[in-house]
């Protein structure tokens, strides 16, 4: 036998102990979904555009935690498909007049395809190309949404202007309130594919290949396309969030879309868990209400504290929040360790 | 037919930084399997501090040493502090441990030295610009060109003929024999390190009067350097050299004759996939056989 029985099982659950957690986490889903529901009346203004943003950049980093997390192939481009996402939904809506909704999955499409398109050359090395080409992408990307002859569609330098989507069937509420809901359905729809994707056959394909691809390919795992697959697939989700974070922010630039961008996603994924979908909430958060904090710590040099807090999470909580969550969540119970995510510290030399 | 001449020795005088930086990025490389993210962003934090020195009066080539030797220093300091400790860990942390670096570095050099796009003194011109080998490049970049030529041909000289170069190739090559000889691994790698981030000051410093100084200075140019240095082969140092003055070349030429100088950048992008497609180990790359 060349398998590891030990690494591959440990992708399986243990079935009893699954119905207990299980039913634990949906009454606990539950209660997250109501509040996120009762949030809508509670802020307003400014506070509600960052929890819908909070929701985008859960989306944008769900796609990211799939090829990252659970395939284990380092994306630093991932704000590419988001810009693109964005751009797609603000092209389709300015220049073809349709309506907000019906841009998501066009946007989604775009992004899988151009997702595969980019992953196919690189994920067929592994290991660090596919991290220098999105890289790559993510550093020329603004430079290609400037180009004069893209000019008619893209708006060049000055970006996309949108108008801000109001609440439909005359529903009483504010175009604010709507964008919240809009997103919120859509990231739990995103949520429970992402899960559902994961927790299947495909899902344990991608750990396995993540952890032992040696032994996933002896398994009868096609490496080259399931890893290109899971970048497509990943893509699309961060297209998605880019088509409504343009919807949301009701503009769309070349400067707005910087290499910072996928920095930021890369950031949020590290803090908010690495392989936890759960984690990608934690991240997102982290993400927008950061800054407000990072000014407060240091007016000169908020990204500093951003690199700090990054090289702190990987060196003493590798698991980030969610992985700390749980490991606690774990001990209140009794049970055995937590086990799910990247072993991502070695022993010493 | 001057045009094209013109464009490939100016491409070439690039190419010469490229080379320098894609030449850093393979020799850490080589010893950790490692891609230093940072590398672009630590050089446009020792071009800040040459152009600080410049500033407070010293002149051009004290600055430059004095930028190049401090460089050497933080790389050594990264080293023993936390890339060590990170030797055997997972790519993921390696790779965030890097962007984290770039951000800190990135948010340090705005910080200190501000977000204002800065002229670059030049060493090799006095103000009336005298065009040099017949009007073919500028005063700067023959002088670039130079001191980057100089500064590789003593890098190999370094690696070929001293004990201490063969102790970090031997480090390189097999960690675990060159210990069981007596050679202090981690030592090896610190140095390897701060000749890289000093590597990388160089290619800054001489980069500087061309592109105009700015935090985000080093973001395109050490596209150019990857480029290079998967052109060449990322686990030969040689390649890599030769691999940044092509790149220099490709871009020159297409920046002029074929997508303009608003996508100059895409030249870069569309080299790396170019490369991973139809050449994955390089022009000059080993493939190797991992056994299973």
């Amino acid at each position: 036998m060349i398998t590891k029985p030990g690494l591959l099982a440990q992708t399986a659950r243990i079935p009893e102990r699954n119905a207990i957690v299980w039913r634990g986490a949906i009454v606990f889903k539950l209660i997250g979904l109501a509040a996120a529901i009762a949030a809508t009346f509670v802020f307003s203004g400014y506070h509600l555009f960052q929890l819908t943003m909070v929701i985008i950049y859960a989306i944008a980093i769900l796609g990211l935690n799939i090829v990252t997390g659970y395939s284990g192939q380092i994306s630093l481009g991932h704000g590419a498909f988001y810009a693109i996402g964005a751009y797609v939904s603000a092209i389709l809506m300015t220049q073809y007049n349709l309506p907000y909704w019906a841009t998501l999955p066009a946007a989604a499409l775009v992004c899988a395809i151009v997702g595969f398109a980019i992953g196919l050359p690189a994920l067929r090395l592994g290991g660090l190309y596919l991290a220098l080409t999105t890289f790559a992408l993510a550093i020329t990307l603004p430079q290609i949404l400037k180009y004069r002859a893209f000019e008619d569609w893209t708006g060049g330098v000055q970006g996309i202007v949108l108008a801000k989507p109001d609440a439909p069937f005359g529903l009483p509420l504010s175009a604010d309130q709507w964008l919240y809901l809009f997103s919120l359905a859509v990231g739990v729809v995103a949520f429970v594919l992402a899960r559902n994707l994961l927790a299947g056959r495909i899902g344990r394909a991608m750990r396995a290949v993540r952890d032992h691809p040696i032994a996933a390919e002896a398994m009868g795992v096609h490496l080259a396309l399931l890893k290109t697959k899971t970048f497509a697939v990943s893509a699309l989700f961060t297209g998605v969030a880019g088509a409504l974070g343009a919807i949301a922010v009701q503009y769309v630039a070349p400067d707005s879309f910087s290499v910072f961008l996928s920095i930021v996603l890369f950031v949020g994924l590290v803090v908010g868990g690495v392989a936890s979908v759960a984690g990608a909430v934690f991240g997102a958060a982290f993400v927008v209400y950061m800054p407000n904090v990072a000014e407060k710590i240091s007016k000169a040099a908020p990204d500093a504290i951003y690199g700090i807090i990054l090289i702190a999470i990987l060196f003493f909580a590798p698991s980030g929040v969610a992985g700390a969550l749980a490991r606690i969540a774990e001990r209140v119970r009794g049970k055995d360790r937590f086990k799910d995510g990247i072993p991502l510290q070695g022993g010493t030399r | 037919m001057s045009g094209v001449l013109h464009q490939v020795l100016s491409g070439l005088a690039t190419g010469s930084i490229y080379a320098s930086l894609a030449l850093a990025l393979v020799m850490i490389y080589k010893t950790t399997h490692h891609v230093n993210f940072a590398q672009g962003e630590m050089a446009t934090f020792s071009t800040f501090i040459a152009w600080s020195l410049i500033e407070a009066g010293f002149s051009y080539w004290v600055a430059f040493l004095l930028a190049v030797a401090v460089s050497f220093v933080i790389g050594l300091a990264i080293q023993a502090l936390l890339m060590r400790r990170l030797a055997n860990a997972h790519v993921l942390s390696a790779v965030g441990v890097f962007i984290g670096l770039l951000l800190i570095f990135n948010s340090i050099s705005g910080w200190i030295f501000g977000y204002t796009v800065k002229a670059f003194p030049s060493p090799f011109e006095s103000g009336n610009e005298k065009p040099v080998l017949g009007g073919y490049l500028s005063a700067h970049e023959l002088g670039a060109s130079l001191v980057t030529l100089a500064v590789l041909l003593a890098v190999y000289a370094f690696f070929r003929f001293t004990t201490l170069g063969l102790a970090m190739r031997a480090v390189a090559f097999n960690p675990q024999s060159s210990r069981l000889v007596g050679i202090r691994v981690d030592r090896m790698l610190a140095l390897g390190w701060g000749l890289a981030a000093a590597l990388g000051a160089i290619a800054g410093i001489m980069i500087a009067p061309i592109v105009f100084l700015d935090p985000n200075m080093m973001a395109g140019i050490l596209l150019y350097a990857f480029a290079g240095a998967l052109l060449g082969g990322i686990d030969n140092a040689a390649g890599a050299v030769a691999g940044g003055f092509a790149v220099g070349v490709i871009e020159a030429l297409g920046g002029a004759y074929v997508v303009g100088t608003e996508l100059k950048l895409t030249i870069a992008l569309l080299s790396i996939v170019a490369v991973l497609i139809f050449k994955p180990n390089g022009v000059f790359g080993r493939h190797v056989v991992s056994r299973v």
